[in-house]
């Protein structure tokens, strides 16, 4: 409940209720849930054998999961045993991506600095936070997205059927998930599920141990060390033009942005902002260790390529706008009391006096992270003040409420049958 | 409703509390991106110049359905030339305060152009009085 950045969190029932209109998708509450709750869902497996063509779409923090005495022909290797026909590096269009940023920088007329849309989670949380901050939102598809058009337009040209080609995303993170699922931006998304990476790692890993796999050559092309670094932390800022800004770690990005809210001259030109500490490498998904990761990746660059130029080469064919561009973005405010504003400064001002009778130290025995949390739902109609067990105990000392009406309103938020006063396990 | 804040002259860590406060409380009322980054541009410079030259102030913040009346009212050695001090580009700001990156003088006017009614009265050697109302219209 109290790792949630946009405290969408509540306890009901005994079990956590995410209020949908807050939620980031940063995984954050997956993170800190220590039974395992909260849980990221994902496309059944089985659903890639409903294709003839099954393309594996996959990130260079994937890669960065195993041990370095792997290489990485036994990893696509191992992939290629689980049934998947093609294999394909997501990070190997970064250089359309980064044309993309140029041409959009070049249009654009809003005000500095131009926000990075890579982290699917960030965008949520601008969206729901920082509404004034959407139209700095730069308006490319992530490397995820233009990476499936890409490689389904090859495969099409090289006479796969459209429709039994299946693009399967294996993803780090709950973000990239609700992205496929519910895209913000474009209609709809061109890849047909998504894989999560912690159950395919599993997988991988047992085929490799027991020594099943055929060692499988990379089918991709034009990867660079701009690319497998994409993702991780500055892997966009160090190639922006102008002054550049990386922040990572989604409560280090919410300090950001409200100071640049209020400062009147940001000098920045180009933000890149990550939900998770070390970007994706510390996806919500990701079971290695983040640094470890980190320094595998950065070793896999230093054998490649720094860039490619797009122009050149068989399969690489330049930005397309209609096809990368994402539409706008819709501001989706969840710090909005009531449309009407004299109805606003209503609860506002209830808020306020609520506040005056709650303790203030945040406990969360009544189901919502802080006392403002509570005061804002009991204002919404959400929570009652008798909830809070401070306020009880007031309660049951002046004869307003009896012992078995506390304990029926405590079974309401933390469950009947619960026995959190007792010391027997 | 009203809100109330205090200013430290020379506090510059400080300087901006109430504008953040005055800002989560816009954004709660459904006010427009547009009108909130006035007020809150306005206000921010307004404190901002208390701590710059000021010795303390107190700012008054009253929030209606349909206004922002904000009053911030400083103790301190006052404004000997008002249209100076309007003018862009012109400081009276020390050069500590210079060179802690502030005092480039455009407070006074960045503030003239944040709101949409705008007073501003000052007695050498006592304080100053700076008044800022901005309409909410949707």
């Amino acid at each position: 409940m109290k790792a949630c950045p946009t405290q969408a969190i509540r306890v009901r029932n005994g079990l956590a209720e995410i209020f949908e209109e807050r939620c980031v998708d940063c995984g954050e509450c997956c993170k800190a849930c220590p039974v395992s709750a909260i849980i990221v869902e994902q496309d059944d497996f089985e659903d890639i054998f409903k294709y003839a063509t099954r393309v594996a779409l996959v990130p260079s923090v994937l890669i960065g999961q195993f041990p370095s005495q792997i290489s990485t022909e036994e990893i696509f290797g191992s992939l290629k045993k689980l049934g998947f026909t093609h294999i394909f590096e997501i990070d190997s269009v970064v250089e359309k991506v980064q044309e993309g940023y140029h041409r959009f920088r070049e249009a654009f007329e809003g005000s500095k600095p131009l926000i990075s849309t890579f982290c699917p989670a960030i965008v949520r949380l601008i969206q729901v936070r920082f509404p004034s901050m959407v139209e700095s939102l730069i308006r490319v598809k992530p490397p995820s997205d233009i990476a499936a058009l890409h490689f389904k337009e090859e495969l099409v040209g090289k006479g796969c059927a459209e429709d039994e080609i299946g693009m399967f995303y294996v993803t780090p993170c709950a973000a990239k998930i609700a992205s496929v699922k519910s895209p913000v931006g474009e209609d709809r998304s061109v890849v047909s599920g998504v894989i999560n990476m912690e159950f395919l790692y599993n997988k991988m890993l047992h085929i490799i141990l027991n020594k099943e796999v055929e060692a499988q050559e990379s089918e991709t092309v034009n990867l660079t060390s701009k690319g497998i670094l994409w993702s991780l932390t500055r892997g966009e800022s160090r190639h922006q033009p102008g002054r550049c800004l990386a922040v990572d770690g989604i409560s280090n990005v919410t300090q950001f942005l409200e100071r640049l809210e209020e400062a009147e001259d940001s000098n920045i030109d180009f933000l890149e902002l990550r939900a998770c500490d070390e970007s994706c490498a510390g996806g919500v998904l990701i079971s290695g260790n983040r640094f470890l990761t980190v320094e595998r990746l950065n070793g896999r660059a230093k054998k490649l390529p720094a860039t490619v130029s797009i122009d050149g080469g068989g399969n690489s064919r330049g930005y397309d706008h209609q096809a990368y561009d994402l539409q706008p973005i819709p501001p989706r405010s969840m710090m909005v009391l009531d449309r009407d504003r004299s109805l606003a400064l209503e609860k506002m001002k209830k808020i306020d006096e609520l506040l005056k009778v709650l303790p203030g130290i945040d406990c969360a025995a009544c189901g919502s992270p802080t006392c403002r949390s509570l005061a804002e739902d009991i204002v919404q109609d959400r929570a009652a003040l008798s909830w809070c067990v401070f306020l009880q105990e007031l309660y049951l000392r002046k004869g307003k409420l009896t012992l078995d009406e506390a304990d029926r309103i405590n079974a309401t938020i933390w469950g009947k049958d619960r026995d959190y006063r007792s010391q027997s396990k | 409703m009203q809100q109330a804040y205090k200013v430290t002259g020379g506090d510059f860590v400080n300087a901006g509390k109430a504008s953040s406060s005055v800002k989560g409380i816009l954004k709660q009322l459904n006010v427009p991106a547009g009108l909130i980054k006035r007020v809150v541009v306005a206000l921010y410079e307004a404190e901002v110049n208390v701590a710059a030259h000021a010795y303390s102030g107190d700012i008054l913040v009253e929030i209606d359905s349909d206004q922002v009346h904000i009053r911030v009212a400083d103790s301190g050695p006052g404004i000997e030339d008002i249209q100076m001090a309007m003018k862009e580009g012109f400081s009276t700001a020390s050069k500590e305060v210079r060179e802690m990156g502030f005092g480039a003088g455009m407070g006074l006017a960045n503030i003239k152009k944040n709101s949409d009614t705008f007073h501003i009265a000052s007695v050498p050697g006592e304080g100053t009085t700076v008044e800022i109302i901005n309409k909410l219209t949707d």
